[in-house]
């Protein structure tokens, strides 16, 4: 056996081998419902790749649908207004934060144990439309609308998955039977989706006068979504390409090294 | 013997011989010259060892450990703690990375026969680590309580029902209740912490045997004489160093960029006892066990069956009869030996289906010849297989892979006793 050759065929294909090995289980999820889903729609985003990151005016726009559309079912517990300023948010800045935030009322208590209603402050978690999940029950006809704060990642297929399931929606072909308060979605799994179809074209109107598409509005909000499931992508993947440029640096040192010092012995 | 000209160091040395040890373990541990890169891998799950419990400890002062805030406080670590999110993902994806460094070195010592005589406690300390680590992974994915982390202990804690008679006690102990909840979740957090030291002390006496008699070879054969090694220190420390270093590109680039990859996205959705998720799988690195037991139609034999798999190991140094190490020399247990790795990944493939179909035939058969593999072939082999002849010594078919027809001579005559 030639070590030389051996040591990255193997690395490459440990993790191609484990990656593989994950990735069965993935497809069964949507098998289990008995009908084959088509596959995602390809979508390219702003945030793919080594050096990709989030289209600041995108993940604006995104946050604008989440707030007018979605936040009326959907909680985001894990976010907090914080989070937004910056440029590692989405570009607010603080007092833009603050007044984001005050437009929400949020339960409190009072310096008398009183309970009281108060405006929302930048340290505050996205307050949730509904005070518990059985109030989201009755008010959705017995289906919690599922916290929206991880949902890229909670997902099989992530950005594309959610992408496809806001476009997705179709009326049910001839043939299928629809249970009560169902709606008939191509990529939800076994196809029948308790959330009617929440965008359509000109759902918002955007502040910035882009033109707002059913495609164009489910694009931002799912860009404004893989943000909020990983506030931190963009950092990590600049301290990701830094680590690897060291590391591939000392990689080539000490493999001079090592030659040097095994340079006096037969092997 | 002084180890060092510097007063401090000898005065330390003369109550304490921390000196003398490393001088003795490094500098004059003698290691065979012909050590391939597979030999790499020891070394690597030490390292991997260390940044999990480092991280791990960093984590542990931020986690915790209740059923109502565990989930919070593993996204408040990635969200609002600095550089919690480096942590976690060094965590999360260090514990398969772990693993398949662990299993590269496993099948090494199997290829090249370093399980036998004199290095049977050796091997054995290994297949002690190997149930340790399999036992703080599976703690450690229940600590985020996510839906994976609920119905995975849910279902691998139910296994011991199995047992008849005491089966539903053993589990009621386990949960601490009657249902997976907050003193699991206590126990598994307090072991889980636990173990990993438990691990370290293993991993001492593992080296402890190791220094004993020394590193096996790829020729399998003993060293003969100081012709045939090199210290440790500095041809192995630097070549060690150099392929730690390469791994950790290889590591990095699933940490920085798809530290996601060998998760379940399940676990992501905070647990929730009233809702079964569609598919309960277990991590990538425990899916040949799982296909194991989900290959035999009784529950109790399932579950014997998945233990006698990882303890079939113990016994091997006494189920293999040749008396040839190395598989370069036994040409027909070099070929079985590759039939068992492509048997690993296929159970490790049927473990990640549905038990239904071609699955069902494959994990049945690759179970079977997976103990074949142990209790049949390996004793089999030994006695019918006939070895090429051995090398003299190491030296010599180094400087004959070399070429070197003066070298050759002049070693030959040097290696002499």
């Amino acid at each position: 056996m030639r070590p030389r050759r051996v040591l990255p065929a193997l690395l490459a294909g440990a993790v191609i081998a484990a990656a593989v090995l994950a990735q069965p289980a993935r497809p069964a999820t949507a098998q289990a419902a008995g009908e084959e889903a088509p596959p995602l729609p390809d979508v390219s985003w702003s945030f793919e790749g080594p050096f990709g990151t989030f289209d600041r005016a995108a993940l604006q726009r995104g946050f604008q649908i989440y707030t007018e559309i979605c936040s009326a079912c959907h909680s985001m517990n894990l976010v907090t207004y914080d989070d937004l300023a910056g440029p590692s948010g989405l570009g607010y800045t603080e007092a833009e934060v603050k007044a984001i935030a005050a437009q929400k009322q949020i339960a409190d208590i009072d310096k008398n144990g009183q309970p009281i209603q108060r405006p929302a402050r930048p340290s505050d978690h996205f307050v949730a439309p509904f005070p518990n999940e059985s109030a989201a029950r009755t008010a959705n006809n017995g289906a919690v609308p599922p916290d929206l704060s991880d949902m890229i990642k909670a997902r099989d297929g992530g950005a594309r998955y959610v992408y496809g399931i806001l476009t997705g929606f179709r009326d049910a072909p001839k043939g299928v039977e629809m249970r009560s308060g169902m709606n008939y979605n191509l990529y939800f799994p076994g196809h029948q989706i308790a959330m009617p179809q929440p965008l359509q074209d000109n759902s918002v109107q955007y502040a910035d006068g882009t033109k707002a598409t059913l495609d164009q509005e489910a694009h931002d909000v799912v860009t404004f979504l893989t943000w909020a499931a990983d506030p931190t992508t963009e950092e990590r993947k600049r301290t990701g390409a830094k680590v690897i440029l060291f590391l591939l640096a000392m990689t080539g040192v000490l493999y001079g090294a090592k030659r040097r010092v095994w340079s006096d012995i037969e092997h | 013997m002084a180890v060092s000209q510097n007063k401090l160091v000898q005065w330390i040395d003369h109550r304490l011989p921390v000196f003398t040890f490393l001088d003795h373990e490094l500098n004059q541990y003698p290691t065979p010259k012909n050590l391939n890169y597979w030999w790499n891998f020891g070394s690597l799950a030490g390292v991997m060892l260390t940044i999990m419990i480092v991280t791990g400890v960093f984590l542990a002062m931020q986690y915790t450990p209740s059923v109502d805030d565990a989930f919070q406080s593993v996204e408040r670590i990635m969200r609002e703690v600095n550089y919690g999110w480096l942590m976690r993902y060094l965590h999360m994806n260090g514990a398969s990375f772990f693993f398949i460094v662990t299993y590269i070195h496993i099948f090494r010592g199997l290829y090249y026969g370093s399980y036998k005589a004199p290095r049977e406690l050796l091997w054995m300390l290994g297949v002690v680590i190997l149930l340790l680590m399999m036992m703080t992974a599976f703690m450690g994915y229940v600590l985020p309580w996510g839906q994976m982390s609920f119905w995975g202990a849910t279902v691998i804690t139910n296994l011991f029902s199995a047992f008849p008679g005491i089966g539903n006690d053993i589990v009621t102990w386990l949960w601490g209740g009657f249902a997976v909840g907050n003193p699991t979740l206590n126990r598994f957090y307090a072991l889980h912490y636990l173990l990993p030291f438990v691990i370290f002390a293993v991993v001492g006496l593992h080296l402890m045997a190791l220094h004993q008699h020394g590193s096996n070879n790829p020729l399998g054969i003993d060293r003969k004489g100081p012709q045939d090694s090199v210290p440790f220190h500095p041809y192995y420390t630097y070549k060690d160093m150099f392929g730690l270093s390469a791994f950790l590109i290889v590591f990095a680039i699933v940490v920085f960029y798809f530290p996601n990859l060998l998760g379940n996205p399940e676990n992501y959705i905070p647990a929730n006892p009233m809702q079964t998720p569609p598919e309960i799988v277990p991590e990538w690195y425990l899916l040949p066990y799982y296909a194991i037991l989900r290959a035999i139609p009784n529950k109790l034999l399932g579950v014997c069956a998945m233990f006698a798999s990882i303890f079939v190991l113990f016994i091997v140094p006494w189920l293999d009869t040749s008396k040839v190490r190395s598989a370069y020399f036994r040409p027909i247990y070099k070929w079985v030996f590759w039939l068992l790795v492509i048997d690993a990944f296929a159970l490790g493939a049927v473990g990640a289906h549905r038990p239904e179909g071609i699955w069902i035939v494959i994990g049945r058969v690759g179970t079977i010849y997976y103990f074949l593999h142990f209790l049949v072939l390996m004793p089999l082999i030994g006695w019918f297989e006939r070895p090429l002849p051995l090398p003299p010594s190491i030296a010599e078919a180094v400087l004959k892979k070399r070429g070197g027809g003066a070298l050759a001579g002049a070693a030959a005559t040097r290696t002499k006793p």
